[in-house]
């Protein structure tokens, strides 16, 4: 085996490594959540409302940490509770799209000003992205 | 968002921490809770196995050498189609992608290009597998493509407030 697929492997596998105790405490945690929230409380959270909802939804994403493995699974489980498409994008989008713990490396490397404009208009696009996403696949 | 190191495993302790606080005030709870969430383990580990696969072999493939290399020949519209193909296929922590794109920086490729293959590297190739086991095809296609024009419309912005950065 040539030594730059062993490098190959141990990346892909430092990767998914380093994102196993975060999807197994959260895949705990929805067992836990399962058990003792009752579901009537997440339309509580979510409104329904087309605006409100991936607003919540990109928030919720931006603050989050975790590989996006985790926020697909979260997200996914998420929307089996009932929680709108819409909301579910938006969270998934911003996950991967806003780097709120990046951003000092960011701001290092490529500028204060960049850094913090990309986010901003990162997080302002992942509602933007939710909103056109969910009116598509309902035409 | 970030790859974590020690964050992930005292987020898992906490977890585990909670588990056992629950189960001295209701034990009965634990094993509904560990039941379910092994449901979702078993739906997820098996493609955990083939996104390591498909990493390996895009980590194997693609290097911020190779992409920069094409980038930085590259001009007008094949600029864009090197910034989104470079983000959709670029793989690893976004960290290691910095350098490279600050190298580009300081070879005259815009703010516009730069912020166009980050917004690209949220598109996880590699993770379809575990996307499509909650989301349809029609669903992650057309999330694909609208994200993939936000890209270019952020791109777009950058280039118009360059100056100002």
């Amino acid at each position: 085996m040539d030594k730059k697929l062993k490098e190959s492997i141990a990346n892909a596998a430092r990767s998914i490594g380093n994102s196993l105790p975060v999807l197994t405490g959260v895949i705990l945690l929805i067992g836990l959540i399962e058990t003792f929230v009752p579901k009537s409380i997440y339309p509580t959270l979510f409104s329904n409302n087309v605006l409100l909802d991936p607003i919540i939804g990109s928030g919720l994403g931006s603050i989050l940490i975790g590989n996006p493995v985790t926020s697909y699974v979260l997200g996914g489980e998420l929307l089996l509770q009932g929680v709108s498409l819409v909301a579910v994008t938006a969270f998934i989008v911003s996950w991967v799209t806003v780097g709120l713990i990046q951003l000092p490396a960011e701001a290092t490397l490529l500028g204060k000003k960049f850094a913090v404009a990309r986010n901003i208009l990162s997080f302002i696009f992942s509602i933007i992205v939710a909103i056109t996403t969910v009116f598509i696949i309902s035409l | 968002m970030g790859e974590q190191s020690y964050s992930g495993i005292y987020f898992l302790l906490s977890v585990l921490a909670l588990y056992t606080l629950v189960g001295i005030f209701r034990i009965e709870s634990i094993l509904p809770s560990l039941m379910f969430s092994f449901s979702i383990f078993k739906n997820v580990i098996p493609v955990l196995v083939l996104i390591f696969a498909l990493m390996a072999a895009m980590d194997y493939y693609v290097s911020p050498k190779s992409i920069s290399k094409h980038i930085g020949k590259s001009s007008g519209y094949k600029k864009w189609v090197f910034a989104i193909l470079g983000g959709i296929i670029s793989t690893g922590p976004i960290y290691m992608w910095y350098p490279m794109l600050k190298e580009l920086k300081k070879q005259g490729v815009g703010y516009g290009f730069i912020a166009t293959f980050i917004y690209n590297r949220a598109i996880k190739l590699p993770l379809l597998p575990i996307m499509l086991l909650y989301f349809n095809v029609q669903f992650i296609a057309v999330l694909t493509l609208v994200m993939i024009i936000a890209s270019l419309i952020i791109g777009l912005i950058f280039e118009k407030i360059e100056d100002k950065l």
